[in-house]
């Protein structure tokens, strides 16, 4: 407890303030993303849980179509590259980058809850047909919100990035939107995987 | 100051008065009530959370003792048996997420920035948002009580029962809207305490030197983060089954009951964890302290809290055994409830070695603190009792689960927090609570506990069903039920001895000073109650007692220092520090006093209604609204250096 014990401080120089990765932001995010994951993981326990008490008459006839599907899936896979270049972009310093890869992340992201939506209209079923149902339209449900806030998100950082707020340094909100939508392409493949891919191999 | 400033070697000085002032003045909150709505300071935050979750216990209570009063006797009609559904059912969902949870989050808000020597919590407006949401999800739910529809199917509202065909009224809609509106309390609130302790900590606290309590409550909002969903999920489905006919609980349509079974225990058992792990971390940092010396098995306590939360993400099944599930998965959780016993039994057998290793002063804290560990072993055998698939199937829904319920969660919750009470009221008031009321509060509510709640594991033995709002005479249960009902009423006298003893000593209590335990850790080198920036400068921390320094001979030749430190005065600053070693990573800017997080609970409370009494059109607006709140909030702020630097 004396002061004369304590050894200088050999602190150089630090951040002051968020910097990209070291901000909390950074950190909260992938917290949200640890509890938002998680919420997935019960909703696909759900699914597999029915599905594992019935047999193949459970799931619908025919069994989903890829026609919309795969294309859409490969559609938010670019959307979440793109954002990965305009992050990258922002990081070099290069504004020109940032706004068309978050630009076209948006469109892209827009395309994809466009054809969502049609695909819903083309399910020849109601959610209140029967478990299945209840389950596609909840959990694909789930996953379009979680595509209308990062819409949201993206729109944000397109807003941020035209006022200047950005510059290499003072960057974490972009990394911290692109992170959030890399997590909710993530979510898409698995919920994918899940109903259109798995009824084929039960 | 200037907002293009990327870079600065902190400032190191020794602590003086005028510092003081100048962090006093960029700290302080506004006065009236433009403050109280607006403060982010955990300390305020933290008491508002204690005072609420108590005002709840209280509201719990009283919600018992009309129960006990009814079941007294064979054959009593105070009640009918709607309203005593209602009671019991309120009386556990207050107890378990009204109070058991926010409690030890008012702890943790109050004292973890001033346990690791940070100026704040890491999200200081997070935890704003996570009392007011808290405090609107909670009045939400006794909303629907107070106009005769609170919850009545038992806080587990197993289906069927709670789907529309058998309970039609508002009363499971205001359970389902409330609780999933109380989970965005929950998992903010652990985001906080995550962050808060991997990266605010005073430079020189490793992560072998936190309190016990610290990895209590690390430990449970970990897990918080990752079951909450379930049951947020769970109340969702059923809400969907109740009002859009789907079809996730309805057998007849392929859709399975279980299913509501596994999501609500997966997420409550771990709960139970959840509500006692931060409480026993209480115990660990408390008791030592009368003990007069370090806690025996510091690293074995604390893995033992980490290790007691992974298995128990594995005992859920525990609460099914009598649902006709296949022998082979009885087997396995039957198993991992025996195991999860085991860390729980090297947490009871430091506390008594360090009690037998030290030279104890009986104070009050010390007989809640040290009886805790008693009730904890009465709990935890009856827990392992019923771990056995048989002894299951013969004890499941009789008294003798009540009885194991309230040994675990009194036990192990209500009388650690109150040890907690007498022991940290003194930092966060100034005054010491009075002794000698104290020990009269102690032995009333420990003779009236055991009293009340010893007689109820005889009754569940002798068959009596739980949740039954009378009973005929004559099955042998009568003179049981009038002990417990006696001694429930002594347990709750002695509970409005504290009431009393807090409220006589808030004004007339003994001036307490800055360590009047003459205590280890950092929260008892500032002031009593500590002064808005809590550390006048960033202490540097070389042990595990930073005030035992000089006769325990810790730390080597580095010895902690909390008078010379960081300065750190350019604004609401603290220092970031890396999540293992604690060594100094960052400043951080502190957001400051904000409307947002009130504002964005009250559109929240507004969306939950319209959802309740089917206002579909209010539904987009208040959604709007709330995403422009969050827009607001989240704005990048030039002054927090938010914004790219200026380039001039």
């Amino acid at each position: 407890m004396t002061d004369a014990a304590l050894p200088l401080e050999r602190t150089g120089p630090l951040p002051v303030g968020p910097t990209a990765r070291r901000g909390l932001g950074w950190w909260g995010v992938l917290c949200l993303i640890a509890t938002e994951g998680a919420l997935f993981g019960y909703l696909l326990f759900s699914y597999f849980y029915f599905a594992v008490q019935h047999d193949q008459s459970w799931f619908p006839h025919p069994l989903p179509s890829f026609r919309l599907a795969a294309p859409n899936t490969i559609i938010l896979l670019l959307s979440s590259v793109a954002m990965w270049w305009g992050d990258r972009g922002v990081r070099r310093g290069a504004r020109g980058q940032l706004l068309t890869g978050v630009s076209l992340a948006l469109l892209l992201g827009i395309v994809f809850a466009v054809v969502q939506c049609f695909e819903w209209r083309n399910k020849g079923f109601a959610w209140r047909a029967g478990g299945y149902n209840s389950l596609y339209f909840t959990i694909t449900g789930f996953h379009l919100m979680h595509v209308a806030v990062g819409l949201f998100v993206l729109l944000t950082i397109l807003v941020w990035s035209m006022l200047g707020y950005f510059s290499p340094r003072r960057s974490a909100p972009v990394l911290i939107a692109s992170v959030y939508w890399h997590f909710v392409d993530t979510v898409w493949l698995v919920v994918f995987a899940t109903f259109y891919v798995t009824p084929y191999l039960w | 100051m200037t907002s293009s400033e990327v870079e600065r070697t902190p400032e190191i000085a020794s602590a003086t008065t005028d510092h003081g002032r100048h962090l006093e003045q960029i700290w302080k909150t506004a006065p009236g009530i433009a403050g109280f709505f607006s403060t982010v300071d955990h300390k305020a935050i933290g008491k508002r959370y204690i005072v609420t979750a108590f005002a709840f216990l209280a509201a719990g209570g009283i919600e018992a003792l009309i129960m006990r009063a009814q079941l007294t006797g064979p054959s009593e009609h105070l009640l009918s048996p709607e309203q005593y559904d209602q009671l019991f059912t309120m009386h556990g969902m207050t107890m378990i997420f009204l109070y058991a949870m926010p409690i030890l989050s008012g702890f943790s808000n109050y004292l973890w920035p001033l346990l690791l020597g940070s100026r704040d919590m890491a999200f200081p407006r997070v935890n704003a948002l996570s009392y007011w949401v808290y405090l609107a999800a909670g009045l939400f739910m006794y909303a629907g009580f107070a106009i005769g529809a609170g919850p009545n199917d038992g806080w587990f509202n197993y289906v069927p029962y709670s789907t529309r065909p058998y309970d039609p009224g508002l009363n499971i809609d205001f359970y389902s809207l409330g609780m999933i509106f109380l989970g965005i309390s929950t998992s903010v609130g652990a985001v906080n305490f995550i962050l808060t302790v991997l990266r605010t900590r005073a430079p020189g606290m490793s992560i072998d030197r936190l309190p016990i309590m610290v990895w209590g409550t690390l430990t449970a909002s970990a897990a918080n983060l990752l079951v909450v969903p379930a049951v947020s999920l769970a109340f969702f489905l059923l809400w969907m089954d109740r009002q859009f006919e789907t079809h996730f609980f309805d057998v007849a349509r392929g859709g399975q009951p279980l299913l509501w079974q596994h999501l609500f225990w997966m997420f409550g058992h771990p709960w139970v964890y959840a509500i006692v792990l931060p409480a026993m971390g209480m115990v660990s940092d408390g008791l030592p302290v009368f003990c007069r010396r370090p806690l025996v098995g510091y690293t074995v306590v604390a893995l033992s809290t980490v290790a007691t939360m992974i298995l128990g993400f594995g005992v859920w099944v525990h609460h099914m055994f009598a649902t006709g599930l296949p022998n082979l998965a009885l087997s396995f959780f039957s198993g991992a409830s025996f195991i999860v016993t085991v860390p729980s039994a090297v947490a009871v057998f430091a506390w008594t070695t360090t009690i037998w290793l030290g030279r104890p002063v009986i104070t009050t804290a010390f007989l809640f603190f040290s009886s805790m560990i008693v009730l904890f072993v009465i709990g935890g055998v009856s827990g392992f009792m019923t771990a056995a698939v048989p002894v299951d199937w013969q004890l499941t829904h009789t008294y003798f689960i009540v009885a194991h319920i309230h040994y675990v969660l009194i036990g192990i919750n209500v009388f650690p927090v109150v040890g907690g009470l007498y022991y940290w009221f003194p930092k966060m008031t100034g005054r010491l609570l009075d002794e000698r009321l104290g020990k009269w509060n102690f032995w009333t509510m420990f003779v009236g506990f055991n009293l009340g709640f010893l007689p109820m594991h005889l009754s569940g033995l002798r068959g009596m069903p739980r949740r039954v709002y009378t009973y005929a005479e004559g099955m042998g249960w009568d003179w049981l039920n009038l002990i417990t009902t006696i001694g429930s009423f002594l347990f709750a006298f002695g509970v409005l001895l504290l009431f009393v003893n807090l409220v006589a000593s808030l004004r007339r209590g003994r001036i307490a000073g800055a360590n009047p335990w003459d205590a280890p850790t950092l929260e008892w080198s500032v002031s009593s109650p500590p002064p808005p920036y809590n550390f006048a400068v960033i202490p540097r921390v070389a042990s595990r007692h930073p005030l035992w320094e000089d006769r325990l001979a810790e730390g080597g030749a580095v010895r902690s220092s909390v008078t010379r430190g960081m300065v750190l005065d350019h604004g609401r600053e603290t220092i970031a520090t890396t999540p293992l070693d604690g060594e100094p990573d960052q400043i951080l800017k502190m957001t400051g006093d904000s409307y947002a997080p009130f504002v964005l609970t009250l559109g929240m409370t507004v969306l939950f209604v319209a959802l309740l009494r089917h206002w579909w059109w209010v539904v987009p607006v208040s959604g709007l609204a709330i995403l422009a709140a969050l827009l607001l909030w989240l704005w990048p702020e030039r002054e927090l250096d938010q914004v790219a630097e200026t380039r001039s």
